[in-house]
């Protein structure tokens, strides 16, 4: 960058051209006092505090002014104070100054410049302070406090939201004297439109919002975020074994310091009074009990010898397919790889899956399918400079926050988003084209926007001809979507059909990000082919700031599938059924291997049902809760032999353990995650396990060695990662010492490039199937689970501070069905499903459909409702709608 | 009906940002004040945060965001009505209809207010109400025009 030279108070300084003033002086150590100034966000020059004296006199804001060649700046003079100290003391006036007993004494910026200008406060107040009425303390967001007494209306706060967030909860209100930093109609911050993700609280330059229960840390610790696939990197703050504090960490490409509501508020569930301490053994055999509890009734305390010689003894006696292990999509690649390769090699079985087969698994199908490899095409920092974006089923601001935000850039940068979603959501606001087809049809829609694009001749025909493979039996295939039936069968008029793909096909890089919302169908894996489809049709497979983005659900959702925690893939999706690979895993693992790819989740549950499946390993999962058609999931439970349940906390599947082994969570640990950018990051142990509890991958293998197992001698989780390393060529340049130097992704490592089976793309022929779930007489109406931003599983419902924000249990429902079924806005009623019924408050809005029912849902809730189908490929379960009435409470 | 009124109102603008204001006046004048719900809508049809319209909202004072009564009530505090008793004026109103400058009635009959001058100080003191001036006030007169009894008071701004 070019330098300039100028000089601040007769110091020389090589200044960077187009930095201002401010900039430059604070990078060279030089303060000048300023309020309304923040690095992250745009100049304001409102507050008047970082005024600078030029050498013709005249005085100007130091955030705003560029540095010029030969510039002589003052930053004190007798002009200067003269005009600065009425402002500071006008402020101080105004403000409560009780400092001693301030939540932000000694990091002030209020403070810091009353010590830099020698300003005497006592005189001030007792000279010039209006005798001002008190303002109540907003504390209604669980997290932080809201004080007017002490804001200096800087407005940071509000650029924050503004720019940062972009969802403007908080402006200016009123005017003059009484002005203040107010939310719509000056309610509480809890009920506006603020996500709580605290950004305003870390930039507060004053003790205006300050968080709740705040505790200084002893110690920090680099680590990353455990809850979505996002993976942002954090600091957690500990003191005296309690993690206090949450910091964004600035240097990370995946969240460049920001965070949302879960990862800054959300990590006291490390401390939970509910964790697991010791390992449990049942001594009831009343398995029907609802009391999950460590009463001793149910369960008695024993030592980890106990525990795990019990378990050890067993096991032996359920060697091969009667045994079946659920992974975590919460662990580490360390310790999922350990998993597996407990399954394969001391229990002889492929019986492995995890939770992902809930959500994700279409997504991993249809990509080995068609490019030969689990992972996006694209970067979360490249979606930013994306032309245009396409969203599909995902919820993304509230599912992934913080690529949320990404999005929310790269409109701001001038990319056109284009909206798929039956129901109104947060970056509607943001889209250029919302279509709102009929839930489920999605897959219509994409190929009526290939054809569009065909028809159109707006494809990449070159890319097609070179790189692509299978085109013309595709193009055949899009006979079958005349842009009238598309019309039809997802009712998006044809004209907004043919205006999103014209849009789609000609500003590119494109980029298409989907989760959930596309893949929790039982033609899940077809709706991810037809968006691959018209990825390659377009050309917009691979480069940057192009492509195909799943969004992983969990923060190791796609660790836990690279390491081969799935029934038919060795670690680095390498097939269980090729002998070849066979061969290669028996000779580094030292073990005849199971020739017979193994079952799915919904599978394993089917072969207990019939008796075929015994004993179950469960590890940090909640089947109960997670998996749809729960009776189904207790009935296998119940009648299995031998569960053993690791994890942090007792969850409804507990209730069936016969042994419960505590885990050490994330921040007890050291390990790696990988993110849903195949970024894999390492997470640092920043405090002693809790109680009793271990990391899981030390009680695997401790299990293991007392099975007479070898293999599993392992001293740290690094050793491990060499392991993985060795027999996973996409792992093969991961090492921690490389990791150490900066987190890396797999997949521009691997040498396996993402183009697809023998060197080409392969197109899809598709043929559109509707939902296997459809409404009747009796079930007139479709109802979309949706999850907000403050559910995230077990972990979010031992925060107290997430439970309470959660989205209350409210039925949207379009004022049409309303008439129809004379459903009152505000009244209780019952949605009835074929298998269920959970009660909530009608909300009558637009933002529902006629014919559709929107409710945010615990996946616990939604699976009562639910008895789906599973798609056959990737046999993941139909989730996502399910056919309800719904009857005011008043009549039952 | 409100949300009819909106729709009529915001049809006949194009949901630019710059017409926040006039949008603004256009329903008071027709709604008598601000509902929270218009503000909403206001911010979606004009595309900018509901936030953004709250702060317009409150920095003009004429502006209001809570519902006016039926008859609103100014009392002049002018110089010349100030010296022919004024204050005991505002009182006896304040007395009679139970509510204190500012404030409207729960039932929505009265709002409470004062002003600077009217200029007509030959008619000190004065008071108005809705459009019309009333003249040389006495209690007698605050006595008729304000028949008692209005149980609960509504807080304005």
């Amino acid at each position: 960058m070019e330098k300039i030279s100028i000089k601040i108070n007769d110091q020389d300084i090589m200044a960077h051209k187009g930095a201002t003033i401010l900039e430059t002086a604070l990078a060279n150590k030089i303060y000048i006092p300023h309020l309304c100034y923040h690095p992250d966000l745009k100049p304001a020059g409102s507050c008047r505090v970082c005024l600078v004296e030029l050498d013709d006199g005249k005085l100007v804001t130091s955030c705003r002014t560029p540095v010029k060649e030969e510039m002589v700046i003052k930053t004190k003079s007798a002009e200067l104070d003269k005009v600065r100290r009425p402002i500071i003391e006008m402020i101080i006036a105004n403000h409560h100054m009780d400092c001693k007993n301030c939540a932000k004494k000694g990091r002030c910026e209020l403070q810091r410049i009353m010590g830099y200008m020698k300003i005497d406060k006592k005189r001030i107040q007792q000279n010039l302070r209006f005798p001002k009425e008190e303002l109540p303390l907003d504390d209604s967001n669980p997290f932080f406090i809201r004080d007017h007494n002490k804001c200096v209306l800087c407005g940071i706060c509000v650029r924050t939201c503004q720019e940062i967030q972009k969802v403007s909860a908080i402006d200016f209100a009123g005017r003059g004297y009484s002005t203040k930093i107010a939310t719509l109609g000056d309610k509480p911050i809890a009920q506006s439109r603020c996500e709580s993700c605290g950004e305003c609280v870390v930039r507060c330059p004053v003790g205006a919002l300050v968080p709740k229960n705040l505790r200084r840390p002893s110690h920090e610790v680099k680590t990353i975020c455990p809850y979505c696939g996002v993976g942002c990197s954090i600091v957690l703050g500990i003191r005296d074994n309690v993690v206090v504090n949450v910091r964004g960490d600035a240097d990370s490409s995946v969240n460049s310091g920001r965070l949302c509501v879960k990862g800054r508020f959300g990590l006291s569930f490390v401390n939970s009074q509910d964790r697991l301490t010791s390992p449990l053994i049942r001594i009831s055999s009343n398995k029907n009990s609802s009391l999950v509890t460590r009463h001793p009734s149910l369960f008695r305390e024993v030592s980890w010898d106990e525990a795990l010689d019990l378990v050890a003894s067993k096991l032996k006696n359920y060697r091969g397919d009667e045994f079946a292990l659920i992974a975590s999509t919460k662990c580490t690649n360390e310790e999922s790889y350990i998993a597996q390769k407990f399954a394969r090699v001391v229990m002889g079985t492929n019986n492995i899956d995890s939770s992902v087969r809930l959500c994700d698994a279409p997504s991993i199908t249809a990509l080995l399918k068609t490019n030969g490899i689990n992972a996006l095409t694209n970067s979360i920092s490249e979606i930013e400079n994306a032309a245009s974006i396409l969203i599909v089923g995902a919820n993304i601001t509230q599912s992934h926050p913080v690529i949320g935000l990404r999005v929310k850039k790269a409109v701001e940068n001038g990319a056109i988003l284009i909206v798929v979603s039956p129901i109104e959501i947060d970056l509607c606001g943001f889209a250029k084209v919302w279509l709102r087809p009929y839930p489920g049809t999605d897959l219509a829609l994409f190929m009526g926007m290939c054809k569009a694009i065909l028809d159109g001749e707006l494809h990449d025909n070159a890319f097609i001809q070179e790189k692509c493979e299978n085109f013309e039996d595709f193009k055949n295939s899009l006979d079958d979507f005349p842009s009238g039936k598309v019309e039809r069968i997802t009712g998006v008029s044809r004209d907004k059909v043919a205006s999103a793909a014209k849009i789609f096909a000609t500003n590119k890089p494109s980029a298409i990000l989907w989760s959930s919302g596309l893949t929790q169908y039982s033609h899940g894996t077809d709706n991810v082919l037809g968006l691959i489809n018209l990825s390659m049709l377009t050309g917009n497979i691979t480069k940057p700031s192009y492509g195909i983005n799943p969004l992983m659900d969990h923060n190791n959702s796609q660790g836990v599938c690279d390491m081969g925690c799935l029934p038919d893939f060795y670690p680095g999706y390498q097939a269980v059924d090729q002998p070849e690979m066979r061969k290669r895993f028996k000779s580094i693992w030292g073990k005849d291997l199971n020739p017979n790819p193994g079952l799915t989740l919904t599978g394993i549950l089917q072969d207990t049902l019939e008796g075929k499946i015994k004993a179950f390993y469960i590890m940090g999962s909640d089947p109960v809760s997670n998996i749809a058609g729960s009776h189904k999931v207790k009935e296998a439970l119940k009648k299995a032999e031998f569960i053993i349940f690791q994890d942090i906390f007792l969850n409804d599947t507990a209730q069936f353990a016969d042994v419960i082994l505590p885990a050490a969570s994330f921040a007890e640990k050291d390990g790696t995650f990988t993110n849903t950018e195949t970024r894999v990051q390492i997470i640092n142990k920043a405090m002693e396990p809790i109680g009793n509890s271990r990391p899981d991958w030390e009680i695997i293998c401790n299990l293991a060695e007392r099975m007479g197992s070898r293999g599993f001698d392992f001293n740290n989780p690094e050793d491990i990662m060499s392991e993985i390393a060795s027999v996973t060529p996409i792992y093969r340049n991961i090492s921690y010492n490389s990791l150490r130097k900066g987190s890396l992704k797999w997949s521009d490592l691997a040498e396996t490039s993402l183009t697809g089976q023998n060197g080409k793309y392969k197109f899809t022929p598709l043929q559109y199937r509707p939902p296997a779930e459809v409404p009747d007489v009796d079930y007139p109406l479709i109802l979309i689970a949706e999850r907000d931003i403050y559910s995230d599983g077990i972990l979010s419902q031992k925060v107290d501070g997430l439970k309470a924000l959660r989205a209350k249990r409210l039925v949207y429902i379009n004022p049409k069905d309303a008439t129809d079924f004379e459903i009152k806005n505000g009244e209780v009623v019952r949605v009835i499903s074929r298998w269920g019924e959970i009660e909530g408050q009608a909300v009558v809005t637009t933002a529902s459909p006629p014919g559709l029912v929107t409710m945010y849902l615990l996946e616990k809730e939604i699976n009562q409702l639910i008895n789906p189908s599973p798609d056959p490929a990737a046999k993941t379960l139909e989730t996502k709608i399910c056919a309800v009435r719904i009857v005011p409470q008043k009549e039952s | 009906m409100e949300e009819e009124l909106l729709e009529e109102i915001l049809a006949s603008y194009r949901g630019d940002r710059g017409e926040l204001v006039p949008i603004l006046q256009e329903v008071q004048d027709n709604l008598g004040y601000l509902p929270e719900k218009s503000m909403v809508d206001i911010a979606k049809f004009i595309g900018v945060p509901e936030s953004h319209v709250y702060s317009v909202a409150s920095f003009y004072a004429q502006f209001r965001l809570l519902p006016l009564g039926r008859k609103r009530i100014a009392v002049c505090r002018g110089t010349a009505c100030h010296i022919r008793g004024a204050p005991q004026i505002l009182n006896r109103i304040e007395k009679t209809i139970g509510l204190k400058e500012g404030e409207t009635s729960d039932d929505l009959e009265y709002t409470l207010e004062t002003v600077a001058c009217f200029g007509c100080c030959a008619l000190a003191p004065c008071i108005r109400v809705n459009m019309d001036v009333v003249g040389e006030m006495t209690s007698e007169k605050v006595d008729e025009l304000f028949p008692p009894v209005i149980e609960g008071v509504k807080n304005d701004q």
